[in-house]
């Protein structure tokens, strides 16, 4: 099992939710973020005062997938999330040790 | 039928008047009161209703209005600490206004301050009636009392944005009790106490001793000419420049102006913006106190002038930036607001729409450069929008009231009593007395603010400690947070 943690722009949260739907990826979940990585921050004005932010609002994904998915679902959150310009953000996938749903107390695959 | 009988009833309350001071009188003044050109005082349901409406509007002004455009403006932590001043301070000065702060301002006294005479409004009934601006139309005193007492509560409350995030709650309520017996309410009487256009009108029929004396009873830069519609030195002069004084002796905040403190919400200040906006009709207009043509005029610039100032910031950051932005929108619109307030019954609607496109770009001057220049922390240009705006409004008023720019003049009511005939226009000598204006009320305000301010801050404290800065004033004052995500 692996988890799939992506960082990407806010407003590519949609087409990389639908393409994950289409590869039947049954949930995910969304937490609002942020960092910073090339993309150095933003630039606000009030009035007068200029603040340079160096923390950009990002999403992070977070998908649980089977081993056999988790190609599949790297490639669409890649081509989805794509703008091509820096800041588009990063994937990382990472070893899942053990599921459980916690309606059933299934485990593993099935748990996913 | 309905003027025979105003006529009637006129002629009988002269007429009774004359007969209780002198009998002997009675038949001249009886004979001179038939021929007066004076109409007889009246009070009109249409002028009642408008002020009672005005006085609402300005009321809404402060609460939500303005209370909302600041909080916006600090950040999260301190949301609930202005929101808390601005709603006290209209609390606090509606029950002094009542208490001597109207008799301080509107009764006879010296040039400077009014009497006691109406202190707790003795004498004052539903009866009573308060002059407008036209011979002969009066409105109830009570309405006046409280269409005044609404410009009261929202100057102090105007100022409370240079200190915010940083000041002591209970030593500015203390501060602003004082600051409006010493510093506002002698502003008001000097600038709009007058004995009113009947009495003007009456000591004119009476030979030029009588109109002096009538004259000599009216506020020091009433007596002047200074020409101040609805308040751009008693309102915005004033509490500009006590903002100044407050923020430069508070000092600035802790991180100012290394560390990011961007707005926290500028919908609300949005939502404000436009609130003041809508209120400000009962300030500008309302101040005609009748409901008639000028009225009209008022409205028209307060539309015109904020609708240019509005586009003329919003220019001018596009031009300096390149981004127009939300916040310069609303700063516009305060500003052209403040510009056009003491110029409201005297310009035209073109020459407001100069005032407007002109009142911006000193604005923003004031509050991208100077205030970064200087380094004082008007956390929310007070100074910037409020004192130079009030500035460059009270000073082409005297512009731009000339007729000959599309201004109204100067009623005369001595010379033709009772036919409101505009005088000739001397346009230097009157820029001359706004400036004169201008220059007292920065020195009375300015000076009487860092009066009390020492004193307070010396005997008190007027700043919080840092721990409670840093905590935000919201929970280490006030013991709430405004949020609850």
């Amino acid at each position: 099992m692996k988890l799939v943690v992506a960082i990407i722009k806010p407003f590519k949260l949609d087409e990389v939710r639908e393409a994950l739907a289409t590869l039947g990826v049954q949930g995910m979940t969304v937490t609002e973020v942020k960092g910073f990585g090339r993309q150095k921050g933003q630039t606000e004005i009030y009035r007068g005062a200029e603040y340079s932010t160096n923390m950009v609002p990002k999403i992070k994904v977070e998908v649980a997938t089977t081993d056999a998915l988790a190609g599949r679902v790297v490639e669409a959150i890649q081509q989805a999330a794509n703008t091509g310009a820096i800041g588009d953000g990063k994937i990382f996938v990472l070893e899942i040790g053990q599921a459980v749903r916690i309606r059933t107390g299934e485990t593993d695959d099935v748990a996913l | 039928m309905k003027l025979l009988n105003k006529i009637a009833l006129g002629a009988v309350v002269l007429g009774g008047a004359a007969l209780i001071a002198e009998p002997a009188w009675a038949q001249q003044a009886a004979a001179a009161a038939a021929k007066s050109p004076i109409p007889p005082p009246t009070v009109d349901k249409g002028d009642t209703a408008w002020m009672l409406v005005s006085t609402l509007l300005v009321l809404m002004m402060s609460v939500p209005g303005l209370a909302l455009f600041y909080g916006g403006l600090v950040r999260t932590k301190n949301m609930l600490s202005v929101l808390t001043q601005v709603l006290m301070i209209v609390c606090m000065v509606g029950v002094i206004w009542v208490t001597w702060g109207y008799s301080e301002a509107f009764t006879a006294g010296n040039p400077f301050f009014g009497g006691f005479s109406k202190a707790l409004l003795m004498g004052v009934d539903a009866n009573s009636q308060a002059a407008s601006f036209s011979n002969g139309v009066y409105i109830p005193e009570y309405a006046f009392i409280c269409f005044q007492m609404t410009f009261a509560m929202i100057t102090p409350a105007l100022f409370v944005g240079s200190v915010a995030e940083r000041v002591k709650f209970s030593p500015l309520m203390l501060f602003v009790a004082l600051w409006v017996t010493f510093v506002y309410f002698p502003i008001a009487h000097m600038v709009w106490y007058w004995d009113g256009p009947d009495s003007v009108a009456q000591a004119a029929l009476q030979g030029q001793a009588a109109l002096d004396a009538v004259n000599s009873h009216g506020g020091y830069l009433f007596q002047k000419g200074a020409l101040d519609f609805a308040g751009g030195t008693v309102v915005h002069i004033n509490a500009g420049i006590t903002g100044l004084v407050m923020c430069l002796m508070l000092g600035k905040r802790i991180g100012f102006p290394k560390e990011p403190m961007p707005p926290h919400s500028l919908t609300m200040t949005m939502i404000g913006a436009s609130l003041l906006w809508v209120g400000w009709f009962g300030f500008n207009a309302g101040s005609n106190l009748e409901s008639n043509g000028v009225t009209g005029v008022a409205f028209i610039n307060t539309m015109v002038a904020t609708a240019a100032a509005g586009l003329s910031w919003l220019l001018t950051e596009q031009i300096v930036r390149g981004k127009p932005s939300l916040l310069g929108a609303a700063s516009g619109v305060v500003a052209g607001l403040v510009a056009v307030t003491p110029a409201s019954g005297w310009a035209g609607p073109m020459g407001s729409v100069v005032l407007g496109l002109m009142v911006s770009p000193i604005c923003f001057f004031f509050v991208a450069y100077v205030k970064s220049k200087f380094g004082y922390d008007d956390s929310l240009d007070v100074f910037g929008v409020h004192c130079i705006g009030g500035i460059t409004g009270a000073l082409m008023t005297g512009i731009l009231d000339a007729p000959w720019l599309g201004g109204q003049g100067i009623p005369d009511y001595s010379t033709k009593p009772g036919t409101l005939i505009a005088g000739s226009y001397d346009m230097v000598g009157q820029l001359w007395i706004q400036f004169q204006g201008v220059v007292v009320t920065l020195l009375w305000s300015g000076i009487g603010a860092a009066i009390l301010f020492f004193i307070i801050d010396k005997v008190w404290g007027m700043r919080v400690s840092a721990e409670v800065e840093l905590e935000g004033l919201d929970i280490a004052e006030h013991g709430e947070r405004a949020y609850h995500y």
